[in-house]
């Protein structure tokens, strides 16, 4: 079975300086939706958009469906359904001729008020596309996409600045293509989106991926499915124990790693059962008191901080 | 809401005749040609600076330099003069209608003169006769000092020696009007090609909509070809509006062929749509086309003879100005709308028009920037 997006050590320099993709290796079945996360400038656009043939790689293979940007072009294009990040589409157009003159550039498209319909735009369809909300936009920009009934659908940040209810009715419209057989590549730095929608997800940070695999696979290697975050001080004033080393956390059972960050003190960990006693009886013997305690699900935001020491959305 | 439900909604709703359907290798390019009209058609500003507008310009200049009877010119008179000698003279000066007189005294009439209200100041000179104040810089003045004198002369007695007879002329074809009306059709093409193409390009490039573009099948020859389109139907339009007023309300008398004039246009419009192309085809800002745009086309707006003939320019540079793609279309349109000159004559207008249009298209092509 031939993979539906295949690349080798992708490289990209802008300007002979800036390297925004550093040697980047992807393999995505058919049928798959796979996500490239990854914090702001990682280098997610960048690659998507050599995948999507319209950038240059500076080195490296690009295979879509087993097809090179080089040999066949313009018969690749007729396979793959794009949203660029932010296109702002023509204003005085409706929503209808945009999708129609979409539709025009290719060789069999599907019909536009079957793809209005499936978007749910019908209602909108006759209005100016300036005339849209943000959410109604971007399901604009997937409906371009989708109406030349693609076999793969590149899509760059789908849901940023959208409000929660069209976000989900964004991946709603994405689980429905993937359904039908289709294939998804999308980036995103929301790492709810990526847990929701991805078969498999790349985390990319510096142009390069860092970890790959599905997202219970990443939280898995992360060693535990439950963080427990909390902030001790000194019952004591006087007292100099108030900072007790990581080290006491760690040896803490079921414990698999220890973070601390701003006096906040995060253990992964296997079995929350086991390791809050033994956590609240340290914590008496160091002669301190908790200010907090809370204990939560591991998400990919965990995963990534574990990987980088830093947040997603930091800059 | 579950997607399983809304799925078996769409199928019922959508008939499946609607999945069969191809598009012809020219459907991108029409529907690229109908979007942009679309648009266009939607911008209330680019049908008043296409189309409002060069009527606006036409209609204003066409009235402010409209040829009047001679006009009257305006004389003062200063009080005092009128009880002299030549007061008999006066009097009957004043029942001339070919001058428009007023009597005031000193001091107004000098203020008067000093800020263009009257053409001569007619005063009492030391010895007994007339004085006139003239300004030998203004026209108006030299010449209602001529006329004048003729007349104070003729009345007093003067007889001329040589027999003279006039004819007057002020026939459609040589009027200010006639002038201006092909050199705005000239300057509208020049303008609406460049910004129609250059500004559109460029912000849809800002918009990332070529970008978008470019990631699908569209041919991309076809885009462009669809925006030149879109100047050959504007410029049309255009054409017919002014030379309509021309003919309407200027009574201008339109000389060469229909189809001569059309070809012309067309030749302007696709020309300038290629020198837009190029100042376009990089640029990835609004702000710095425009300024691009400026440049390129100031030098036209000046010696390129809209509003007045070039031939006023120094001699060394006329070769330039002709070599200008605004000066030969100027020119090819005044020739063939007033004086009905063929095609076929103008060559080398014809020659200057296609090679900038030519090179700038080429080297557009080889510069050009999707992204």
């Amino acid at each position: 079975m031939t993979l539906a997006i295949q690349c080798r050590d992708l490289r990209k320099t802008y300007d002979g300086k800036v390297e925004a993709v550093r040697g980047l290796n992807l393999e995505i079945q058919t049928g798959e939706c796979f996500g490239l996360l990854g914090p702001n400038g990682a280098g997610k656009t960048t690659t998507i958009e050599i995948l999507e043939g319209l950038l240059e790689p500076t080195s490296g293979q690009v295979s879509i469906l087993g097809h090179s940007w080089r040999e066949n072009a313009r018969e690749m294009r007729e396979w793959l359904g794009i949203s660029l990040q932010e296109t702002r589409l023509s204003e005085k157009l409706t929503v209808r001729e945009t999708v129609e003159l979409f539709a025009s550039f290719y060789r069999e498209p599907r019909s536009s008020d079957e793809v209005l319909e499936q978007l749910r735009l019908t209602e909108k369809a006759d209005a100016w596309v300036g005339k849209l909300s943000g959410g109604q936009r971007q399901r604009l920009a997937v409906a371009t996409a989708l109406v030349c009934n693609p076999k793969i659908l590149f899509l760059d940040e789908p849901t940023t600045g959208l409000d929660p209810q069209s976000r989900r009715q964004l991946w709603d419209i994405v689980r429905e293509f993937q359904r039908a057989g289709g294939t998804v590549l999308l980036t995103t730095h929301y790492m709810d989106e990526a847990e929701r929608l991805c078969d498999r997800l790349a985390i990319v940070d510096h142009g390069q991926i860092i970890a790959e695999g599905s997202p219970a696979d990443l939280i898995e290697r992360l060693g535990g499915h439950h963080v427990v975050e909390f902030a001790v001080r000194a019952k004591n004033p006087s007292g100099d124990s108030a900072g007790a080393a990581p080290e006491a956390w760690r040896a803490l059972p079921s414990v698999e790693s220890v973070r601390e960050e701003d006096g906040m003190v995060s253990l992964n960990v296997r079995e929350p059962h086991l390791a809050i006693p033994s956590l609240l009886d340290a914590v008496g013997k160091q002669g301190c008191e908790l200010q907090h305690l809370t204990t939560r699900q591991a998400s990919l935001e965990d995963v990534f901080v574990r990987l980088t020491g830093r947040h997603l959305r930091e800059e | 809401m579950s997607i399983a439900e809304q799925t078996s909604i769409v199928e019922t709703k959508t008939p499946p005749s609607h999945r069969a359907r191809r598009n012809g290798r020219w459907a991108g390019y029409f529907h690229l040609l109908g979007a942009r009209m679309l648009e266009l058609k939607r911008e209330p500003e680019v049908v008043f600076w296409v189309f409002v507008f060069p009527l606006l310009l036409a209609v204003g200049l066409g009235i402010a330099f409209r040829n009047k009877p001679g006009d009257a010119s305006s004389v003062a008179i200063v009080a005092g003069t009128e009880g002299q000698d030549a007061e008999r003279l006066l009097k009957q000066f004043r029942q001339n209608a070919a001058f428009k007189v007023d009597v005031l005294d000193g001091d107004a009439a000098r203020k008067g003169f000093r800020l263009g209200k009257y053409d001569l100041v007619i005063e009492a000179d030391a010895a007994r006769g007339l004085r006139y104040l003239y300004d030998p810089a203004r026209p108006e003045s030299v010449l209602a000092r001529a006329q004048v004198n003729d007349a104070l002369q003729a009345a007093a007695g003067r007889r001329d020696v040589v027999a003279t007879t006039v004819v007057t002329s002020s026939e459609p074809g040589s009027r200010y009007i006639d002038f201006l009306i092909p050199g705005l059709l000239g300057m509208n093409l020049m303008n609406s090609g460049m910004w129609g193409i250059g500004f559109a390009l460029v912000d849809m490039r800002q918009r990332k909509l070529l970008k978008r573009f470019v990631g699908t099948p569209m041919r991309r020859s076809d885009f462009l070809l669809a925006l030149m389109s879109s100047r050959l139907v504007l410029m049309i339009i255009e054409i017919g509006l002014l030379l309509t007023l021309g003919v309407l309300v200027f009574h201008m008398r339109v000389l060469g062929s229909l189809f001569a004039i059309v070809f012309l246009g067309a030749l302007g419009a696709l020309c300038f749509g290629g020198v837009g192309l190029v100042t376009a085809s990089r640029a990835q800002k609004i702000e710095s086309v425009s300024g691009l745009m400026n440049l390129v086309m100031m030098p036209m707006w000046i010696f390129s003879g809209v509003f007045f003939s070039y031939e006023r320019f120094p001699a060394v540079i006329q070769p330039l100005i002709k070599a200008l793609p605004l000066t030969a279309l100027n020119d090819s349109l005044r020739a063939s709308i007033l004086e009905g000159t063929p095609l076929i004559e103008q060559w080398p207008r014809l020659l200057v028009m296609v090679l900038w249009g030519g090179i700038s298209f080429v080297l557009a092509l080889k510069w050009f920037r999707w992204t």
